[in-house]
């Protein structure tokens, strides 16, 4: 069964680099939590962390309530899924996944049992005596998976495991992923930088910036809700239009803009006078008729394109400002064309202000 | 085959293969097949007269080997040549398995050139001198001597050169790098997450040299122990120097053969220590289930 990971304040340290910086977050038993981020975020020196690769220059790390600082690798109760995999080329997939209880002193006849069981779980029948090198991408990832479980870890640390994999692959990956936690009960940790894997999966996803965890919450609050400019930018796509904040109304506030002024959600409490960004996710822009709509922009149509279940809108306002509109396939798309002009909105439940962060690498 | 020689034609042209062919064939037919062909026949010939040569006692014999197998003496001192260059190639190993692992996977950056230039630097100087220097270390009154009466651990000097071990001490040294080298190159190539994942999964590092580095090192153990014991057992430079007079080497047999200007003798047993090298590639490729296209990447 899953045991939970705290992470208390650690920060890790390359020379003067600081790889993570700060880090706190309690992950639950049982649970499936990714960190998402781009590469060079220190995700991974975050997961090498909490396997035991190395110990951080500050901070604790605890696993079922016990500090695992200055505990190896080998003697925490993680197991972790390399990118690479690392299987073992010489070893046959059986000798692979029963290498965990070769360690343990296993006897053969019980480790025997329970490779088979393991190659059940994972699906990689009569493939038991061929060698790694022989098996296709999928296959290496189940025997990758089959290696890290026969040892009975509490928690599953899993460093982008699927993306040497082509896109059906991973679709099918992802599910087969996301069963074989529910089946066991055993905590992952699961690293990525690919959204769509972080968001599909999880239970909470941690979304981390440079060293930095930015907001940590579950998949549909990290896409709705970001809790910083830098979660906004890097999960999906928005519109931005920067400005100035011009008054507060309650939880929503009013941005004077280029473009001219916007009413919006103010999660972060912002201030009259400050300067900020509206976020606007395509999908929750649409056309009115009517012209005193709140939120209102007149644009011209510069570009359309259908990619079956919705079209993607390019529009300009008078401005010059860009905006992406996306509509589903119920027929609007059909009725409008480059070069016309629309009228657009949003409803300010749907639009977030967050102070200008540093969100150049999304 | 027919691929290759396509490609080969395509990529050099036709002169380019031309010279190829020609400087490589040049070089194995006249350096190395006229010469052991050469040898070979000389060693089933009888030592003549110069007149005899060509004449009627001029004939294929087995004499020069019948020789070598009847007497008693030649054949302990290649036994023991055997044995001692066994001993070189396995003190070599255990000395160089380690240098190369900490070369190949613990070392970093700048500390791994240094190193590497610490194991180059003492090949600049040409082997007699390096024998020579440990004439010089080893003598009865020499700097080990002198430094372990000076400690108080022995009394009087010992004799190191007395029996093997100053040859063998020496052999070890002048060979190291011809088993570091090919150690280095097979661990360097070991994916290091390999490492992480043995240790991840709870193994020791003993474990994970046995089942992990070891069995994905062995070409290059077995490249390393091949040329460290070839060239052990085919040196004449060590034993003269460095060993006692009493206690000859079979390469110092062939030697005195060849200078006493009974080549046929010598060639026969040349030809012996050959075929012995030969067997023991054979054996260690066995061994380590290593194929002859694995030995030479």
């Amino acid at each position: 069964m899953g045991q939970d990971v705290e992470i208390v304040d650690v920060s890790m340290r390359f020379g003067d680099l600081y790889a993570v910086r700060n880090i706190n977050v309690h992950i639950e038993a049982g649970e499936f939590f990714s960190f998402l981020g781009p590469s060079g975020c220190g995700k991974t020196t975050l997961l090498r962390l909490v396997s035991g690769f190395m110990d951080p220059t500050k901070g604790q790390i605890k696993i079922d309530g016990k500090d695992m600082i200055g505990i190896g690798s080998n003697n925490r109760p993680t197991a972790m899924i390399f990118q690479n995999l690392a299987l073992f080329p010489l070893m046959t997939v059986t000798e692979n996944i029963g290498f965990g209880l070769e360690v343990r002193s296993v006897p053969k006849a019980k480790r025997i049992k329970k490779v088979e069981e393991l190659i059940e779980l994972v699906d990689l029948h009569s493939a038991g005596n061929r060698k790694v090198s022989e098996l296709s991408g999928g296959q290496m990832q189940r025997v990758a998976i089959a290696r890290a479980l026969a040892v009975n870890p509490a928690v599953l640390l899993l460093d982008e495991p699927l993306s040497a994999l082509d896109l059906k692959l991973r679709h099918h990956m992802r599910a087969e992923l996301r069963n074989i936690q529910r089946r066991t009960g055993v905590t992952f940790i699961y690293i990525t930088h690919d959204q769509t894997e972080a968001l599909t999966m999880s239970d909470r996803v941690g979304v981390m910036s440079i060293g930095e965890l930015e907001q940590v919450t579950t998949p549909d609050a990290i896409y709705n809700n970001p809790a910083t400019a830098f979660v906004a930018s890097f999960v999906g796509e928005s519109n931005r239009l920067q400005g100035t904040i011009s008054s507060i109304d309650g939880e929503y506030a009013v941005l004077n803009t280029a473009t001219g002024q916007f009413s919006c959600k103010n999660p972060q409490r912002l201030s009259q006078g400050e300067n900020a960004t509206i976020f606007i996710r395509p999908e929750t822009v649409f056309m009115t008729k009517e012209s005193n709509a709140p939120n209102l922009l007149t644009c011209g149509i510069q570009n359309l394109s259908f990619e079956g279940a919705y079209a993607v809108v390019t529009l300009k306002t008078e401005q010059g400002q860009l905006l992406t509109m996306r509509l589903n396939n119920d027929g609007t798309a059909t009725r409008i064309k480059a070069g016309e002009n629309v009228k657009v909105t949003f409803n300010r439940k749907n639009a977030f202000l967050l102070k200008n962060g540093d969100s150049s690498n999304a | 085959m027919l691929d290759f020689w396509k490609n080969a034609l395509r990529d050099l042209g036709k002169v380019g293969v031309a010279y190829i062919i020609i400087t490589v064939g040049a070089w194995l037919v006249f350096m190395i097949l006229i010469p052991q062909l050469i040898m070979f026949d000389y060693s089933f010939r009888p030592m003549l007269a110069l007149r005899d040569i060509g004449g009627p006692k001029d004939i294929w014999t087995l004499k020069n080997y019948i020789v070598f197998f009847t007497n008693k003496l030649h054949m302990a001192i290649f036994f023991k040549t055997i044995w001692s260059s066994l001993i070189v190639t396995s003190v070599a190993l255990a000395i160089c398995y380690p240098i190369a692992f900490y070369l190949a996977k613990v070392a970093r950056g700048a500390t791994i050139g240094l190193l590497m230039l610490g194991l180059i630097i003492p090949y600049w100087i040409n082997e007699l001198l390096r024998l020579f220097a440990w004439q010089i270390i080893l003598a009865d009154s020499g700097i080990l001597n002198t430094l372990l009466i000076f400690l108080k651990i022995i009394a009087d000097p010992l004799n190191f050169r007395a029996g093997n071990s100053a040859v063998i001490l020496g052999m070890t040294y002048a060979y190291i790098l011809f088993m570091v080298f090919p150690l280095y190159n097979v661990m360097e190539s070991l994916d290091r997450n390999q490492l992480d994942a043995a240790r991840d999964l709870g193994a020791s590092w003993l474990r994970i040299h046995r089942r992990i580095i070891i069995p994905h090192a062995k070409p290059g153990i077995a490249v390393g122990c091949t040329m460290t014991f070839m060239l052990a057992a085919g040196t004449v430079a060590a034993p003269q120097l460095l060993g006692s007079p009493s206690s000859f080497w079979f390469t110092q047999v062939i030697n005195t053969n060849f200078e006493c200007a009974n080549w046929n003798q010598g060639a026969a047993y040349a030809t012996v220590l050959m075929l012995l090298c030969l067997i023991f590639m054979f054996i260690l490729l066995k061994i380590f289930k290593v194929g002859l296209k694995e030995l030479t990447q």
